[in-house]
C-alpha cells in the first residue's frame, strides 16, 4: 500500500531562487521577498493571484507571519513547515497537495535559511529540554560513520574510498562553476579536495557541504490551468515523503552503507510516477550532497546504481554533467552551500531551468524526466523526500 | 565476623610523566609518573568504575549505605553519593552520605561502613576516590595522582576480618582549601612531620596494634598513607619491619590519590595475601584512622575485576599542556559552536534508571535488548511489552566510528562509536580512553560512566565506550 499520488495534476508555473552564499548584507526576510517577487514575475502573476502559502524554515523565523509580514501578504493562509533537512521540499509537497484538492488555484512554496548571523561553525539545532543523554555529535561526524562500514563492505581500501568521495565532490564543484547563483562557482581540483583539512575522518573540509544563505519560491497550480501562466510548465510526477522509526542507532541489522528511509521514498515515488528503471529512465538528478558519502550511497538507495557499484560509476562519471545520468548538475549542497528551508526548492529550480532549456552552460540535452532528493536527519534516523518531475504530461 | 566482603579499585587510563611537567616549567623533575583523571572523568565518576568491580564480585550483596569519600566533591551542594549510586544501581533504600574535608576521610568512611555491617545493617558500600590537584610548579602537583577504591562490608564470606580499629582527631594546621580556592594551602612541612604525623603514626599504630594483641613483627603487611610521603617512610623506619611487608605507595606509577589512597594500597596488597596474614592499614592526617585486617580463607578464592597491577599497566600518556586545559588551569580560545544544554531536571528524573544505570529495555514478545528504552519495540514493534535491560556490565564490538574534529572537546578528536553489545542491541556513544588512530570495526569495548560536559554548573554524567581494559 503505497501513496496514491498525485500524477501530472500539479504543475509549477513560476519560480525564483536568489544567489545563495554569504549574505551579510540580507536578511531572511530580504532573502524571502527576492525569491518571492521573482517567482511572482515567471508566473507573470500579481502577488494577489496566490491564495496560499507554505514557508519551508527550520530556524529562520516562526509561524507565517515570518512570510505575510515582509510580503504584506493580505490575510492570506500562510503555513509555515519543518521537516529538517527536507523542509523545503516539505514546503512544495504541501502546496501542491493544497492545489490538487482543489482548496485552492494558486499556492506558493517558498523556503529559506539565513545561517550566516549566527556566529558558529556549521549548523545549530537547537534541541528541546533533555536528560543530557543524546550523542552530541556534528553533522559531518553522524555521516561519516557510513565511510568506513561501505569501504569495508564492499573491500574498497581507505586510499581508493577517498578517491570516490574527492571525485564526487571534484564533480559537484565543476557544475557549480557553470552556475551564477551557486555559493562556490569554482571548479577546485581533486588534490586540493584529497588534501583538505580533516573534519571527520575520512572527511575533509571539502567533503563538506558550504554554509550559506538563501531563499527560493514555486507557484503551483493544477496542471489543467498551467497553460494560463505559462507555456513550458514543469508537471509533478511523485512527491514522497517518509519518516523512519530512526533504527538504524537501535539496532545491529542496519550496517550504515544505505538509508532505508530513502529506499522506502524512492520506491513509493517511482510507483507515483510509473518509473520502472530510474538508471535509464531519469534523466538528471538533484540528491542531498550533504557529505560526499552520503550521495555515494544514495546513488544505491535511489537505484541509479546497484549495491556496492555506486563507487564505480562515480570513477567512470556515469554521474557527470556529460555522463548518463548527471547529478547535481546545478552544483548540488556542495555548491550552494545548505540554507535549510531553501535547498529542497533550490534543487527543484534547477529541473525548471534545465526542463525548460534555460540552464545556460549547464543545460543538459532534452531532460525528460528528473528527480530532486532531500534528507534530514543521519543515517538511520532520518526523514527522506523525492520527487520526480516531467516537461510533458503522461 | 565483619569485614571486607568484596573490593575494585580504578586508576584512570591517563599519565603524566613528571619530567614532562619539569621541562615545562624548568622545576626539578621527581621520578616517575601520576595517573591523570581524564577530562570527562571526576572523583563521581572515578568512584562509580571502583564499585562497579566491588558490586561485580559481591552477588547477592545487599547494599544499605553508602559512603561516599572524597576532598574533590563534583558538588559542594547536592549529594554526591547520590550520584554514585545510581550510577552503580543500589537501591534507593539506603543512607548515603558524603565524607569529605581531608584525605583521612577514605578511611574514617571505611571504619564507619565497617561498624554498620557490624551492627546488623546488611552490606556497607564505600566509594572513595579522588582527583589530587596542585598547582602549577607545586609539590603536589607532581606527588598527587587521581583514582579510586571502593568496598562492600558485611559479616559473611568475609575476605579480611576487622580485627581491631582505632580513630583519633586533632585540630592543628596543615593542608587547607576554602570554597572558591582551587589549590590547597599548607603550613611548613616541618611542622606537620614532627609535631603531627610523627606522633600520630606512632600513637594510632600502638593503639590499634595493641587493641588485638598483636607486635608489628606479625604484620604480613604495613599500608600507611599520609600527605607527605616522608612521614609514613619515618613511621616505617621506626617499626623496623622488612621492606617487603610494606605496602607500594604507588609513588612512582599512580601518586597520593587523597582520601582514595590507603584504600587504593590496600587493594593493591589484598590478591596476594594468605589467608591468616594481618594487615595494617593507617593514614594520618587532621589526625589519625587505623584498622587491621586479618585476611581469610575466602580471600584465596576472590579475584578482582580489574587488578591494581592491571590497571597500572593500562595506560597512555597525556601531555602537560593537555593536562593543563583538562584542569582549566590554562584558558583557550572558545570552540565557534554554542555551548552545550544544561540537562534539565525532569528529564533526567524520569530518565534516572537510563541516564545513570544504562538501563535499557527487552522486548518480552520477540526478546530484542534495544537501548536507550523504547514502548514500541524495533523489532516487532510489541507495544508496552518490554523488560528493564541493563547494558552497563556488556561488552560490545565497534560496528562503525566517527573521528569528529569539528565537535568541541577538551582532547580533541572526539570519537564516536557504534557499538553493538553481545547477547544484542545497539549503542551510538562517545568514545573515550582511546587514540583515534587506533579505532577499528570490531574492536571491543566496555562501558565507563563519565562527565560528559558541565553547563551552567550542572555536571551531564553518562556513559561512554572505552577500549576493554
Amino acid at each position: 500500500m503505497a501513496s496514491k499520488g498525485i500524477k501530472d495534476r500539479v504543475a509549477i508555473v513560476g519560480m525564483g531562487c536568489t544567489k545563495f552564499g554569504e549574505h551579510w548584507d540580507k536578511g531572511a526576510e530580504d532573502l524571502l521577498v527576492e525569491a518571492a517577487y521573482e517567482a511572482y514575475g515567471s508566473a507573470g502573476i500579481d502577488p494577489n493571484d496566490v491564495d496560499a502559502y507554505w514557508l519551508g524554515t527550520m530556524g529562520s523565523g516562526v509561524s507565517g507571519l515570518t512570510l505575510s509580514e515582509p510580503l504584506k501578504i493580505q490575510y492570506k493562509p500562510v503555513t509555515r513547515v519543518e521537516n529538517m533537512c527536507a523542509t523545503g521540499s516539505e514546503s512544495l509537497r504541501q502546496a501542491c497537495y493544497a492545489v490538487a484538492s482543489g482548496a485552492f488555484d494558486v499556492a506558493m512554496a517558498i523556503g529559506v535559511e539565513k545561517l550566516k548571523d549566527s556566529g558558529f561553525s556549521g549548523l545549530v539545532v537547537a534541541n528541546p529540554p533533555n536528560d543530557g543523554t543524546p550523542a552530541c555529535m556534528t553533522p559531518p561526524a553522524l555521516f561519516s560513520l557510513l565511510a568506513p562500514a561501505y569501504f569495508k563492505k564492499y573491500g574498497l581500501d581507505p586510499e581508493k574510498g577517498k578517491d570516490v568521495l574527492t571525485r564526487i565532490a571534484w564533480k559537484n564543484h565543476r557544475n557549480g562553476a557553470r552556475n551564477p547563483k551557486a555559493q562556490f562557482q569554482k571548479e577546485v581540483p581533486m588534490e586540493a579536495i584529497r588534501n583538505s583539512p580533516k573534519i571527520a575522518d575520512p572527511l575533509g573540509i571539502m567533503d563538506c557541504s558550504g554554509v550559506s544563505d538563501g531563499a527560493a519560491a514555486a507557484i503551483v497550480v493544477r496542471a489543467e490551468d498551467a497553460h494560463k501562466y505559462c507555456k513550458n510548465p514543469i508537471y509533478i510526477k511523485a512527491l514522497s515523503f517518509v519518516a523512519g522509526p530512526a533504527e538504524g542507532p537501535l539496532s545491529p541489522e542496519y550496517d550504515f552503507t544505505t538509508f532505508p528511509e530513502v529506499v522506502a521514498s524512492a520506491r513509493d515515488a517511482y510507483a507515483q510516477a510509473g518509473v520502472t528503471n530510474p538508471r535509464e529512465q531519469i534523466s538528471l538528478a538533484e540528491v542531498h550532497d550533504c557529505f560526499t558519502p552520503t550521495e555515494l550511497v544514495l546513488y544505491e538507495d535511489l537505484g541509479f546504481s546497484k549495491r556496492g557499484g555506486a563507487w564505480q560509476d562515480v570513477m567512470e562519471g556515469f554521474f557527470d554533467l556529460e555522463g548518463k545520468l548527471p547529478v547535481n548538475p546545478d552544483g548540488g549542497l556542495k555548491s550552494f552551500g545548505h540554507p535549510i528551508g531553501a535547498s529542497g526548492l533550490r534543487m527543484m529550480y534547477e529541473m525548471w531551468l534545465q526542463m525548460r532549456g534555460e540552464a545556460g552552460p549547464r543545460q543538459l540535452k532534452n531532460p525528460r524526466m528528473g528527480l530532486t532528493h532531500n534528507l534530514g536527519g543521519q543515517p538511520g534516523r532520518c526523514v527522506s523526500f523525492v520527487s520526480v518531475v516531467g516537461n510533458q504530461i503522461g | 565476623m565483619t569485614g571486607i566482603v568484596s573490593y575494585g579499585s580504578y586508576i584512570p587510563y591517563r599519565r603524566l610523566k613528571r619530567a614532562a611537567i619539569a621541562a615545562v616549567l624548568g622545576v626539578p623533575a621527581t621520578r616517575g609518573e601520576r595517573a591523570v583523571a581524564s577530562f570527562d572523568e571526576d572523583s563521581v565518576s572515578m568512584a562509580v568504575d571502583a564499585l562497579r568491580d566491588a558490586l561485580k564480585t559481591a552477588p547477592g550483596a545487599e547494599v544499605r549505605s553508602l559512603i561516599f569519600g572524597t576532598t574533590t566533591a563534583p558538588y559542594l551542594e547536592k549529594l554526591n553519593a547520590a550520584i554514585v549510586g545510581a550510577a552503580a544501581q543500589l537501591p534507593a533504600e539506603i543512607r548515603a552520605i558524603d565524607s569529605t574535608g581531608s584525605i583521612r576521610a577514605g578511611l574514617s568512611a571505611m571504619l564507619q561502613a565497617a561498624e554498620s555491617a557490624a551492627a546488623g545493617g546488611g552490606h556497607a558500600a564505600v566509594a572513595l576516590a579522588d582527583c589530587r590537584l596542585g598547582a602549577p610548579e607545586g609539590k603536589l602537583e607532581q606527588s598527587g595522582g587521581d583514582g579510586a577504591a571502593a568496598f562492600i562490608f558485611g559479616r559473611d564470606n568475609v575476605i579480611a576480618e576487622i580485627e581491631a580499629s582505632a580513630s583519633l582527631t586533632r585540630e592543628y594546621l596543615d593542608s587547607w582549601r576554602t570554597p572558591g580556592e582551587r589549590f590547597a594551602h599548607s603550613w611548613e612541612e616541618r611542622f606537620a612531620l614532627t609535631q603531627a604525623y610523627g606522633p600520630f603514626f606512632r600513637r594510632i599504630i600502638q593503639e590499634v596494634l595493641g587493641k588485638a594483641g598483636v607486635a608489628p613483627g606479625d604484620l604480613a603487611k604495613i599500608v600507611l598513607d599520609a600527605p607527605n610521603q616522608r612521614a609514613a617512610e619515618e613511621a616505617l623506619r621506626e617499626l623496623k619491619v622488612d621492606p617487603a611487608r610494606v605496602a607500594d605507595s604507588l609513588a612512582l606509577t599512580v601518586g597520593q590519590t587523597g582520601a582514595a589512597h590507603a584504600a587504593l594500597m590496600l587493594t593493591a596488597v589484598l590478591p596476594s595475601a594468605k589467608p591468616g596474614d594481618r594487615i595494617l592499614v593507617a593514614t594520618v592526617s587532621d589526625g589519625a584512622d587505623a584498622m587491621l585486617l586479618k585476611v581469610a580463607p575466602a580471600n584465596a578464592n576472590f579475584r578482582p575485576v580489574h587488578s591494581v597491577g592491571r590497571m597500572v599497566e593500562s595506560k597512555g600518556d597525556v601531555t602537560y599542556a593537555n593536562y593543563l586545559k583538562w584542569r582549566e588551569i590554562l584558558p583557550t580560545e572558545p570552540p565557534r559552536r554554542p555551548d552545550p544544554d544544561r540537562p534539565a531536571a525532569p528529564p533526567m528524573m524520569r530518565a534516572e534508571k537510563w541516564k545513570f544505570g544504562l538501563i535499557g529495555s527487552k522486548c518480552r514478545a520477540c526478546g530484542t535488548p534495544q537501548l536507550p528504552p523504547q514502548r514500541v519495540c524495533v523489532k516487532c514493534r510489541a507495544f508496552d511489552k518490554m523488560d528493564p535491560y541493563p547494558f552497563a556490565d556488556r561488552h560490545g564490538r565497534i560496528a562503525t566510528y566517527a573521528i569528529d574534529r569539528l565537535a568541541y572537546s577538551l582532547n580533541p578528536p572526539t570519537i564516536n562509536a557504534v557499538v553493538d553489545y553481545e547477547g544484542g542491541g545497539r549503542f551510538l556513544c562517545e568514545m573515550t580512553d582511546c587514540e583515534p588512530d587506533k579505532v577499528a570495526i570490531g574492536d571491543e569495548v566496555e562501558m565507563t560512566f563519565r562527565r560528559l560536559f558541565t553547563a551552567d554548573g550542572v555536571h551531564n554524567y553518562f556513559w561512554k565506550a572505552r577500549p576493554r581494559r
